[in-house]
C-alpha cells in the first residue's frame, strides 16, 4: 500500500537518526550560481572534495543577462558570482554548463529537457523550485545553501519525512485552461501555506492527460502552496518524453529502467494524510490580484471583499491590495498593463512558446505593452528558430531574448518598473520580485499574449 | 558565520504581525549576488526599511527605536517562497537569535535552524497576547528555554511547549552542523552504494 513518495523515500535511506532526521541518498544535485558559493566554501575551509562529482551538475541562470550574452555580464557582482560557479565546478570537478554553453538554461528547464531528471530519483537543488522535476515521478525538493554543503560533501541529505498529500483534478480542461492556471487555481483554495509540510502528488484524470511540459508546470508552482515538492506518477507521457533525450538511458538500460519506473506509481490502496479533490471543470483561466500566489481568481471573478478573509490575515490583506492598486469588489478584465513577461521555470518550454504563438500571430504587440520573450534555455530557443515561432514572434513586433531566470526575481536587468503592471508567466507576485515597486500579476502563456496584444488584463478564449 | 551555541534566552521582542511573510521581503532578490555569508543583516527587510533612496522608513518596526531585542514575533507563515538561505542570514546577522510565530514555512525553516536561529511555533493564542503584551509594553520578556522547550510571555506569565526534534536540538545546544554527523557516516553512504 505504498505510495509513489515511499517507494521512493524508502529506497533512498541510507540511515535514520534516532530521534531525529532521515539520512537520504540524493541522486542529482543542481547547483545555480545564487546559493552555491557558501556551500562550496564550506568544503573548502574543511579540506574536504565532493564524495560523488559525478552526480552534480551547474549552471547559471539567474544573473544571466538575456541580450548580449556573447559579451561579459556588465554588473561586476553578478559576473562575479557567475565566475565563482566557473571557478567551484572547475576545482571540484563538476559538469558546468556555463553562460552561452549550448546545454545552459534554467535548471528546471534544462534537468527534465536533457534527460537529467529521470523518475525515481532523488532530485535536491538550492532552489525552491526544485519541486519541478517531481514532475517526471522523482522526489525533487528545494533546500538550503547550508544543504548544498551537505549533498556536495556526502551526497547524502538529513531531512525529516514529510507528510503525504494526494490532490485529485478530474474532468476535462475547458478551452484556453492551462496547467498554470490548474496549479494557480489549487493554490487559491489551498492558500500559500496549506501544502506545508507534506508532499504532494498529483493525480485524476486532468493530470494524466496533461503533457510532460504541463505536468512540468504543475509540480514546479508546488511551493506556491508550501509544498516541499509535488510528482506525478511516471506513465507512457513521461517515458514518451524521456526517450532518445541525451543522458536518459539507452538500449538494454532504457528497457530495464523503464521495467522499473513502471514498478512506481502508488499501489490502489495506498493511504495518503490527506485526500483533497477538484473538478477540472471549475477552472478557467486565472490571474493573480494580490502579493502572494493563493490570492488568485478567475479571470470573470472580481477581488475579494476585505471581510471575506480571516481576521488575523485582514491587515496583510489590505496591504497587499494597496501595494498593487486594486479595489476589493474590482475586476480586473479590462485593466491596462504595462510589460508581459513570459518565461521562467514556470512557463519557459517550447510549449509555453507555441501556446504564446498561437494568440499572438496576425496580431500586433499593444503600443502601450513592453514585452519579454525569454526561452528557459538554449535549447529552448532553438526550437522556437526551429518551429518558426520566433517569425511569427518578430512579425508581431514581439523579440526573442537569450535564456535566463530573467525577469522572474530580476537579478539580471530585466527588472519591471516600480508601480508598473507587469502580466508574468512566472510564479511569484511577491511585493519587490521582478524589481522594487513592480506590480505583478500572474498568468498563464495564453493571458499574457492576449495582454501583450490587447494591452489590458483580457480573456484568452477570444482568440483560441 | 558564527556557531554560538543555544541555551536559555530571556529578551525583548520586535513585532511583526503581517502573515505571509515571504524571503523576498527578508531579502530581496537583488541582495543575493554575494558569495560569503556575512553582512546581510543590512539588508534584512530592505525594502520595508528603506525607500528608494536610502532613507530610513520611520514608520518600520525595525526603524523604531521603541522596540528591541533578539527575538522576532511575527504573524503566520513565515519565510515562505523562495529556499534563500541569505533571508536566515539576514535574520542571524541583524542580531536575532529566535523567531516566534504560529506557522512556519519548511524550507526556511531548516534554514533558520542550520544557522542556529530557533524557529518557535506557538499556538495562534499564544501569538495574539504576545503581540497584545509587546504592543502594552514593548520592554515586555520572553524566556526561550530550548533544553526544556518551553517559551513563556513574562507579562502574562503563560507558557508553551515547542516541538524540535532531539537531534537538531542537539545541534543546537552544542554547536555542530550537519556535515561534520553526516561524513562521519561515510562507511554507510558507501555501503548503501554497494547494495544499490
Amino acid at each position: 500500500m505504498n505510495t509513489l513518495f515511499d517507494k521512493i523515500w524508502d529506497s533512498h535511506i541510507v540511515h535514520k537518526v534516532e530521534d531525529g532526521p532521515t539520512q537520504l541518498y540524493i541522486d542529482r544535485l543542481y547547483c545555480h550560481e545564487v546559493t552555491s558559493p557558501q556551500a562550496f566554501d564550506d568544503l573548502r575551509s574543511r579540506g574536504i572534495k565532493c564524495l560523488r562529482p559525478d552526480r552534480i551538475y551547474c549552471m547559471p541562470d539567474h544573473n544571466i543577462p538575456t541580450l548580449d550574452q556573447d559579451k561579459p555580464i556588465e554588473e561586476p557582482v553578478s559576473r562575479n558570482q557567475v565566475e565563482t560557479l566557473t571557478r567551484n565546478a572547475h576545482e571540484f570537478g563538476l559538469t558546468h554548463f556555463g553562460m552561452k554553453h549550448p546545454k545552459n538554461g534554467i535548471i528546471h528547464v534544462v534537468g527534465p529537457e536533457l534527460g537529467l531528471t529521470l523518475p525515481g530519483m532523488t532530485i535536491v537543488c538550492g532552489d525552491s523550485h526544485t519541486s519541478t522535476h517531481g514532475a517526471m515521478g522523482a522526489i525533487a525538493f528545494g533546500i538550503g545553501t547550508s544543504e548544498v554543503g551537505m549533498v556536495l560533501a556526502s551526497q547524502c541529505i538529513l531531512q525529516q519525512k514529510p507528510k503525504s498529500m494526494r490532490i485529485t483534478v478530474d474532468g476535462e480542461l475547458g478551452k484556453g485552461v492551462t496547467a498554470k492556471d490548474v496549479a494557480l487555481y489549487i493554490i487559491s483554495k489551498m492558500t500559500t501555506s496549506g501544502a506545508t509540510g507534506y508532499f504532494v502528488e498529483y493525480a485524476g484524470s486532468a493530470i494524466r492527460s496533461m503533457s510532460m511540459e504541463s505536468r512540468l508546470t504543475l509540480c514546479n508552482l508546488s511551493i506556491e502552496m508550501g509544498a516541499r515538492g509535488g510528482m506525478v506518477a511516471p506513465d507512457e507521457i513521461t517515458f514518451e518524453y524521456i526517450k532518445g533525450r541525451e543522458y536518459a538511458p539507452q538500449g538494454e538500460e532504457w528497457e530495464k529502467a523503464v521495467a522499473y519506473w513502471k514498478t512506481l506509481p502508488s499501489e490502489p490502496d495506498a493511504v495518503f494524510d490527506k485526500e483533497i479533490v477538484f473538478d477540472a471543470a471549475d477552472i478557467e483561466p486565472r490571474v493573480t490580484y494580490g502579493t502572494n500566489p493563493g490570492m488568485g481568481i478567475g479571470i470573470s471573478e472580481a477581488v475579494p471583499a476585505v471581510e471575506t478573509m480571516p481576521e488575523a490575515g485582514q491587515a496583510s490583506y489590505i496591504k497587499s491590495l494597496e501595494y498593487m492598486g486594486f479595489a476589493p469588489g474590482e475586476k480586473l478584465e479590462g485593466h491596462p498593463i504595462d510589460y508581459v513577461f513570459i518565461g521562467s521555470c514556470t512557463n519557459g518550454r517550447i510549449e509555453d512558446f507555441r501556446a504564446f504563438a498561437e494568440i499572438v500571430k496576425g496580431h500586433k504587440k499593444a503600443d502601450n505593452v513592453v514585452a519579454w520573450i525569454v526561452p528557459g534555455s538554449w535549447n529552448v530557443y532553438r526550437q522556437i528558430e526551429e518551429e518558426g515561432l520566433a517569425a511569427i514572434f518578430t512579425e508581431a513586433g514581439f523579440e526573442l531574448r537569450q535564456p535566463g531566470c530573467s525577469a522572474c526575481l530580476a537579478m539580471n536587468e530585466d527588472k519591471i518598473p516600480a508601480g508598473k503592471y507587469a502580466v508574468s508567466t512566472s510564479n511569484r507576485n511577491f511585493e519587490g520580485r521582478q524589481g522594487p515597486g513592480a506590480r505583478t500579476i500572474l498568468a498563464s502563456p495564453y493571458v499574457a499574449a492576449a495582454a501583450a496584444i490587447t494591452g489590458t488584463i483580457t480573456d484568452p478564449r477570444k482568440f483560441l | 558565520m558564527k556557531k554560538e551555541k543555544f541555551n536559555i534566552i530571556q529578551d525583548s521582542c520586535i513585532p511583526l504581525p503581517l502573515e505571509n511573510v515571504d524571503t523576498d521581503q527578508i531579502v530581496p532578490a537583488r541582495f543575493l549576488k554575494a558569495t560569503t555569508r556575512e553582512g546581510f543583516g543590512e539588508n534584512l527587510f530592505r525594502d520595508w526599511r528603506f525607500d528608494e533612496q536610502g532613507n530610513k522608513i520611520e514608520s518600520f518596526v525595525l526603524n523604531d527605536p521603541t522596540y528591541s531585542g533578539r527575538i522576532l514575533v511575527a504573524g503566520k507563515n513565515f519565510g515562505s517562497g523562495s529556499s534563500r538561505e541569505h533571508a536566515a542570514w539576514a535574520i542571524a546577522d541583524y542580531g536575532f537569535r529566535v523567531v516566534v510565530s504560529s506557522f512556519f514555512a519548511d524550507i526556511h525553516k531548516n534554514n533558520e535552524l542550520n544557522n542556529f536561529v530557533l524557529p518557535v511555533v506557538v499556538t495562534e493564542q499564544f501569538l495574539k497576547e504576545l503581540f497584545d503584551s509587546i504592543y502594552a509594553n514593548p520592554r515586555t520578556e520572553v524566556i526561550v528555554n530550548l533544553p526544556e522547550q518551553t517559551i513563556t510571555n513574562t507579562a502574562t506569565g503563560k507558557s508553551e511547549t515547542f516541538e524540535i526534534n532531539a537531534y537538531k536540538k542537539h545541534c543546537l545546544m552544542n554547536g555542530l552542523d550537519d556535515i561534520d554527523y553526516l561524513l562521519s557516516n561515510k562507511d554507510k553512504i558507501e555501503s548503501w552504494e554497494a547494495a544499490r
